[in-house]
């Protein structure tokens, strides 16, 4: 409501009735509302994005799951702490609300502070973890494996984060023909997770070629990550057809994601070196194979060609006429082996006929009479064997071993 | 001719290799060996320059997804 002295001091001020503030009289106000309102004020939250300056002045945020408060303790209230706060844990603090009229900004200005447990956000997170595990999102045979050869790359990540840069200064070193297709989304705040998700959802329905989808945010504090924690962008994750590689943070940032990726890598700056590598691994291997068989075909027709050549130079080949003269010499020596077998067999027959004849002429008649023998023959030439084959007066002839007696029978 | 995906082609190409190298060959045999290996090669080396360089992201435009060169990164290539 604006009553009438308002509108007469401030004439300029004045359109269609309304009131006009400017910004400072807004937050001004604003702020008188504020710090009236909550003189004094206790608040349990979560601690985050905790630091301390060198003044000394201690600054962080007070949250719980859906909403979070800036807070500060200067360093004269903070040196009673008797503990030192941390990113997430749980506390109770006691303050005022005060507000910055030069950004508009409000916070707790806290004067105590007391522990009280550890931080919500950790149990929603092992809570979360303990599901999905229990459901198998997070099993090893649900894995999808990055492709061998990655061509085009789907990037889901903010379009001014730190993960963007880091991830294109990689595949832009390293690689010179892929596909980079970026689907910008918010990677903190209330909307991110449905951002993240939608980003996934989008590219799995409208860009199925694509080879691989990296997932992911550069360094930040837990509630900065925590879209990564969210239950809709692990369920995401799981569905998507395309393999997914998560990416959030740093080395030592575990984020649900991270376990139901295909592949978690520590950073986004190692997720383009994963994919990087691989491709360039893959481009030496087949230079090497190529080489490979190129030198194994160089090796068989080497091979093959000293063996045309041992052939060529064979005896056979290119002096055939030594077989000839070998078997020249080789006919030569069964020719003359064989006259002096024939030779020998016949001398052999010669000698046996020798001694056949030296017995037939010791069998002769004529061999008898030579020992003082004598045959008689009637003058007919009968043989007398008888002595009454002969009459007186008969002339007979007496055949010595050497001249014939005729003689007359008495 | 068939084709392979990627990974099989590798994959049979790691095969005649091996088999180039281990076993006696008789020349006839090395021939098609070769030429199929070659022709791998070929096969796979085009599907590494299948895709040209290429930088876009989606950016929403009256409720409707469009696709845009991205030139977010060239300030960076033009410092090397």
């Amino acid at each position: 409501m604006v009553d009438l002295f308002d509108f007469e001091s401030s004439n300029n001020n004045i359109d269609d009735g309304k009131k006009i503030y400017s910004v400072s009289e807004i937050n001004n106000e604003i702020k008188f509302i504020l710090e009236d309102s909550y003189p004094v004020v206790w608040i349990s939250g979560e601690v985050s994005n905790f630091k301390t300056y060198s003044s000394g002045h201690m600054y962080f945020n007070l949250k719980d799951e859906n909403s979070q408060i800036s807070a500060v303790m200067f360093s004269g209230y903070n040196q009673k702490l008797n503990f030192v706060p941390k990113d997430g844990m749980q506390i109770l603090v006691f303050g005022k609300i005060t507000s910055y009229v030069q950004r508009g900004s409000y916070q707790i200005q806290v004067s105590y502070a007391k522990e009280i447990g550890i931080g919500t956000l950790q149990e929603i997170f092992e809570k979360l973890k303990n599901k999905l595990q229990l459901e198998g999102l997070f099993e090893q045979k649900c894995k999808k494996q990055i492709p061998y050869i990655v061509n085009k790359i789907g990037i889901v990540t903010s379009k001014d984060g730190a993960a963007l840069h880091d991830i294109l200064s990689v595949l832009n070193r390293r690689f010179s023909n892929v596909e980079i297709l970026i689907y910008p989304v918010r990677v903190q705040g209330e909307q991110a997770k449905y951002e993240i998700s939608n980003a996934i959802e989008y590219l799995n329905n409208n860009y199925k070629e694509l080879d691989v989808l990296l997932v992911g945010r550069g360094g930040g504090s837990l509630e900065d990550l925590w879209a990564f924690n969210e239950e809709i962008v692990a369920r995401a994750i799981f569905n998507s057809k395309i393999p997914t590689i998560s990416c959030v943070g740093h080395e030592i940032d575990f984020t649900i994601a991270d376990f139901v990726a295909d592949l978690r890598a520590a950073t986004p700056s190692v997720a383009a070196e994963i994919v990087a590598k691989n491709r360039a691994d893959i481009e030496d291997k087949l230079l090497m194979l190529k080489k490979s068989i190129i030198d194994k075909m160089t090796n068989i027709v080497d091979i093959a060609s000293e063996k045309i050549n041992k052939f060529k130079t064979c005896r056979a080949l290119s002096k055939p006429y030594l077989i000839y003269e070998d078997k020249i010499q080789y006919i030569d020596e069964y020719k003359e082996k064989l006259i002096n077998k024939v030779k020998e067999i016949f001398e052999n027959k010669q000698h046996l006929l020798q001694l056949k004849i030296q017995k037939l002429s010791l069998l002769s008649p004529l061999n008898i009479l030579e020992r003082g023998y004598s045959v008689c023959f009637k003058e007919n030439g009968e043989l007398i064997k008888k002595s009454k084959q002969i009459l007186k007066d008969d002339i007979v002839n007496v055949k010595l071993s050497e001249g014939i007696i005729k003689a007359k029978v008495l | 001719m068939k084709k392979h995906t990627f990974e099989t082609s590798l994959k049979r190409l790691e095969i005649i290799v091996d088999e180039m190298e281990n076993s006696q060959l008789d020349i006839d045999k090395a021939m098609k060996l070769f030429e199929e290996g070659v022709s791998l090669v070929n096969e796979c080396s085009s599907k590494l320059d299948e895709t040209k360089k290429k930088i876009e992201i989606l950016i929403e435009k009256n409720g409707k997804i469009e696709k845009e060169k991205f030139i977010g990164i060239e300030n960076d290539n033009e410092n090397k």
